[in-house]
């Protein structure tokens, strides 16, 4: 999987759900969406992102809810 | 023998009233609803009254004075047709004087007509003949040599049918066909009296007309003056099955003619409850493609594309793709592979295609073409209503008051029911279009949009809110609903949202390119009191934000109290015949049929009991996310089954670039599809002709698929599929589709109700049909949504990345037309071709100008992903800024422009809205230089293995 594409499609979901009026329930909301919809090897490559580039590209909300939702996306 | 072609005709519409009279007829009592006529009210009693202007699809026109009854009490001889039946009547439809007088007309009807009944093309299936008969004509008092009309000539311009004024009885059921029926008016009768005639437009041929070739004149038509060409060169039919139209997401009823294996015609079914007896120019004519010579019969296979063919047998072909499946897995792992199921393959098919992935492959790597048209209406719906489906039947809309059509082209796209909605505009519904486009329904004969929002594309979500902020601000919410029917918490926090000023129609305006006040004008229309009914497309869902439109949509209707009742509703027009089936299938990489989550273990328990296998619980790999593992080196191997993923799929040259990494791709399709000429196996499939099953179109109406001939290949799609699962080691049993049906039923509680039993004995059924509605649900979320309470979502207006810039000024949206169907692999093999040859760009005369384009110019568009040549057509349709495009060619490269953009949630691509230039060209672009030279290649390896599989 290119990591340009997964950064872009978490960011795109990410933008969707920060315009709930809960930041806990937007972030939660985040991090079910990609565990709903992501194949499991797209969300290994997202969280290696994270652990080897700091999460390069992704919007900080995106970054904090996928941070906080790891046990969930592993 | 003929017997199968006499449909029963009441002679006059039904009527539905509350109200019923009873009287008298012929001796017999009958009782019927107030306003029908006296006619179709003696057919209730069981008494056929003579008629040749009537027929049941159309009003009462009263002309040909066959059909003269008497009454008691009252004078002359009325038309029966016209004339409504009254309590206590007393009527009476057999006497001598009615004999007589019917004679009379008879006789000065054939005085001018062909007496060639013998070789004529109707020659038992004549409503003139029948009535000759009738009547009792035995000879013409007036002679044949007066003036007269048997040396006009024949109109033979329509590809499909002829036109032989000669046999025309000016009995107008063609004209009214056109007018009521299809709603196109391109018919009249021209001259008067002795000269009158049928005329197409402005006494052109058909073809020059505006006819869409419809054929409801053809099947209104009491004799062989509009005939179809089928029928005059084959002859009448000899049998005739049921069956449902393969194209478009309507799913049209029709009666397939036969003379033994052959195809004589196919009839709109009357009966059929989503077309009622009509037809477009696709289901009605364009099924020669099922016995073109470029349908593919013997299995092939082949180590790399660029080896010739082999032509093999069946079990050689299915044993290879299957070791190579097992190589694949063994070497790269369980998730290498995966398969596509087919919205043009049955309900049965895609089943057991995603059962195939799911049992024999071991993963969730399934997805299905709704990946890239209709998926956010799975998920918007789903959040929002509870269930991924439309809320209406098509008849509904004949009780809506206001009709909001958005980024759907129905005339083009859904063409029987634009018809049905066209009727209920002509009545006086009110119409509201969303669309970037001056599409047909804005403007046509007696049709006028009250309001086109022409907005600019990629803007949907900005203009919903709009609307949405109308209705909020100034009072418009069904209170009483929303309290009632809505979850509280998510509509106060929509309802603030909506009510920002950021979402006014005045500050969206210079996003979305909408005066304000029509915006707010539109608005004030769609939540008046009264029924308002939703009907959206791919406009809708093809966009980075198709899933918050959807949801958008379904916001505004539950706020105005617009869902779950006849007459209003949300309704998705899907594109394919089984969209909506597939779907329900389980065809997506995260559900399971009936719309079930694969982490849900209690849901996988149930198919795990019966499949005897251990089922994934994770999601797999959708459609793009196959073709980015395969560019990437973890997805190898693929069973495409009916789908043209290299010419639907945007970005054509990142497709190809995936197919080409992958080590085994097994197509399955009629022809030598543009994805084949990637495969290494090719498994023949077969024409909705050539099987049974069942389809499910967008009202959610399972419908039988027949067969009416042999697989011309030897198998039908679900037994390649069953055979190929049996060689991965998974075996399946099913020796019929029904079984394949009562699995899904045992399986899915939305169809536990559904058998082909069930269907043949009512003739289709609506999920959910289970314990609660046994006999199906026309309506869903009657008195309470599927979720429970309807969720009201935020959403906020997110600009698409493809922007315009110097670079790229213009933007392109991509689309549809009547004659031609997806990427036409069916309809380009039909005579279709001769209304539409070739896919052409729109371009305003502004825009044009400024390029210094003319009308029929090439041009080059060029975009982020790639270019492509087309020829120009200059109009106004468009607006300024504005370009626009179809696909149903392949070497237009429609998709090589398009680009990898798509819906945030479901990842369906955003081929609505691509950012492009539009420049003059003398030559076809690279990648049609080099498609041009790959398919000669790759047609060039197919010839030679007929050639060598001949010898």
């Amino acid at each position: 999987m290119h990591i340009d594409s997964l950064v872009k499609m978490a960011n795109q979901i990410g933008d969707f759900f920060e315009s709930m009026p809960d930041p806990v329930e937007a972030e939660e909301g985040i991090a079910i969406h990609i565990k709903k919809f992501w194949e499991p090897r797209m969300r290994r490559e997202l969280l290696a992102h994270i652990d080897g580039q700091a999460g390069a590209g992704l919007h900080p909300a995106v970054l904090h809810a996928i941070t906080s939702h790891r046990s969930v996306l592993a | 023998m003929l017997d199968h072609l006499k449909e029963t005709d009441y002679g006059t519409p039904k009527r539905e009233s509350t109200q019923e009279v009873t009287l008298t007829i012929d001796g017999e009592q009958v009782t019927v609803p107030e306003g029908t006529s006296l006619m179709r009210a003696a057919m209730d009693a069981g008494v056929k009254v003579p008629k040749l202007c009537a027929t049941d699809s159309l009003e009462p026109f009263g002309s040909c004075r066959l059909c003269l009854v008497e009454i008691d009490g009252r004078k002359g001889y009325p038309a029966s047709c016209t004339t409504p039946a009254e309590a206590g009547m007393n009527v009476r439809t057999q006497r001598p004087k009615l004999q007589e007088l019917r004679k009379g007309v008879m006789e000065l009807y054939i005085s001018d007509h062909p007496l060639d009944c013998l070789t004529c093309s109707a020659n038992g299936n004549c409503e003139l003949q029948d009535m000759a008969g009738v009547t009792g004509l035995r000879n013409v008092r007036y002679g044949f040599d007066g003036a007269n009309h048997l040396k006009d000539k024949k109109d033979e311009s329509n590809p499909y049918f002829s036109y032989d004024p000669s046999k025309c009885i000016v009995c107008n059921r063609c004209v009214r066909a056109c007018e009521e029926t299809q709603g196109t008016f391109a018919l009249t009768i021209s001259g008067r009296g002795f000269g009158s005639r049928v005329s197409a437009g402005q006494d052109e041929n058909f073809m020059d007309s505006e006819c869409v070739s419809c054929g409801a004149c053809v099947e209104a038509c009491p004799t062989a003056t509009l005939q179809e060409k089928s029928v005059i060169w084959l002859g009448q039919s000899e049998h005739s099955a049921i069956t449902t139209c393969a194209y478009c997401g309507v799913g049209c009823g029709f009666k397939a003619e036969m003379k033994g294996n052959e195809v004589v015609r196919m009839v709109p079914w009357k009966d059929g409850a989503a077309n009622e007896g009509h037809s477009c120019v696709k289901g009605r004519f364009a099924w020669g493609y099922a016995s073109h010579q470029d349908r593919i019969t013997t299995p092939m296979i082949r180590k790399k594309i660029t080896d010739p063919w082999q032509e093999v047998s069946w079990d050689e072909a299915i044993n290879y793709a299957a070791s190579e499946f097992k190589r694949i897995q063994m070497t790269h792992g369980r998730d290498s592979v995966g398969g596509i199921t087919s919205s043009r393959c049955t309900n049965e098919e895609t089943y057991l295609v995603q059962k195939l992935v799911r049992a024999a492959f071991g993963n969730n790597n399934v997805d299905t073409c709704a990946r890239v048209c209709h998926s956010p209406t799975g998920y918007g719906l789903g959040q929002t209503y509870g269930t991924s489906a439309g809320t209406q039947t098509f008849k509904s809309v004949d009780k809506a008051d206001v009709i909001m059509v958005i980024g759907a082209n129905p005339t083009d796209g859904h063409p029987v029911f634009a018809s049905r909605m066209k009727k209920r505009l002509r009545e006086g519904a009110q119409l509201i279009v969303v669309d970037p486009r001056r599409i047909d329904i804005v403007k046509s004969p007696h049709i006028r949009a009250a309001h086109h929002l022409q907005l600019k594309p990629g803007t949907n979500v900005a203009l919903i809110s709009a609307l949405a902020h109308v209705v909020v601000t100034e009072g418009l919410v069904d209170e009483t609903y929303v309290a009632e029917r809505c979850d509280p918490k998510s509509f106060n926090e929509w309802r603030e949202f909506v009510a920002r000023p950021e979402n006014s129609p005045e500050l969206m305006e210079a996003v979305t390119g909408v005066p304000a006040a029509e915006v707010r004008a539109a608005a004030r229309l769609y939540a008046r009191k009264g029924n308002s009914a939703i009907y959206y497309g791919l406009g809708v869902t093809e966009h980075s934000q198709g899933s918050t439109m959807v949801m958008g949509i379904a916001n505004l209707a539950m706020a105005t109290g617009n869902v779950g009742r006849e007459g209003v509703g949300v309704n998705p027009l899907r594109g394919q015949n089984n969209v909506q089936g597939a779907c329900d299938m389980g065809s997506f990489p995260h559900e399971l049929p009936g719309y079930r989550h694969v982490s849900d273990s209690t849901v996988r328990a149930s198919f795990e009991d019966v499949w005897g296998v251990t089922i994934q619980p994770e999601p797999g790999l959708r459609i793009p996310n196959m073709f980015d593992a395969a560019l990437t080196g973890s997805f190898k191997g693929l069973y495409c089954e009916g789908e043209d993923i290299v010419q639907s799929d945007p970005n054509t040259q990142h497709v190809a670039a995936a197919l080409m990494a992958m080590e085994c791709i097994v197509v399955q399709d009629l022809f030598l599809n543009e994805t084949a000429k990637y495969a290494h196996v090719f498994l023949p499939g077969s024409s909705f002709l050539e099987k049974d099953g069942t389809f499910t179109n967008a009202e959610r109406r399972i419908s039988r698929v027949r067969k009416v001939m042999p697989p011309k290949a030897g198998l039908a799609d679900w037994e390649v599929t069953v055979r190929l699962s049996n060689a991965l080691g998974y075996p399946m049993h099913y020796t019929h589709p029904s079984q394949i049906m009562d699995e899904i039923a045992a399986l899915t509680p939305t169809f536990k109700g559904v058998s082909f039993d069930k269907i043949d004995q009512m003739g289709s059924v609506q999920w959910p049909c289970n314990d609660a509605a046994p006999e199906g649900t026309p309506t869903m979320h009657i008195g309470h949504f599927v979720r429970g309470k309807g969720r009201f979502i935020i959403t906020k207006y997110v600009a698409t990345d493809e922007k315009v810039t110097r670079k790229f000024p213009l933007l392109l949206t991509t689309g549809r037309i009547l004659s031609q169907y997806n990427v036409g692999a069916q309809t380009r093999r039909t005579p279709n071709v001769e209304w539409h040859s070739e896919d052409r760009l729109e371009i305003h005369p502004h825009d044009a100008e400024d390029r210094g384009i003319k009308h029929d110019d090439w041009v080059g568009i060029q975009s982020r992903a790639g270019d492509t040549v087309l020829r120009a057509t200059v109009t106004d349709r468009v607006a300024p800024g504005v370009v626009y495009t179809t696909f149903h060619f392949p070497e237009s490269g429609a998709n090589v422009i398009t680009t990898d953009n798509s819906d945030w949630a479901t990842n369906c691509p955003e081929y609505k809205v691509t950012a492009v230039q539009v420049m003059p060209v003398m030559q076809p672009s690279a990648w049609q230089q080099e498609h041009s030279r790959f398919n000669r290649v790759q047609q060039g390896l197919l010839s030679a293995a007929h050639e060598a599989g001949a010898k």
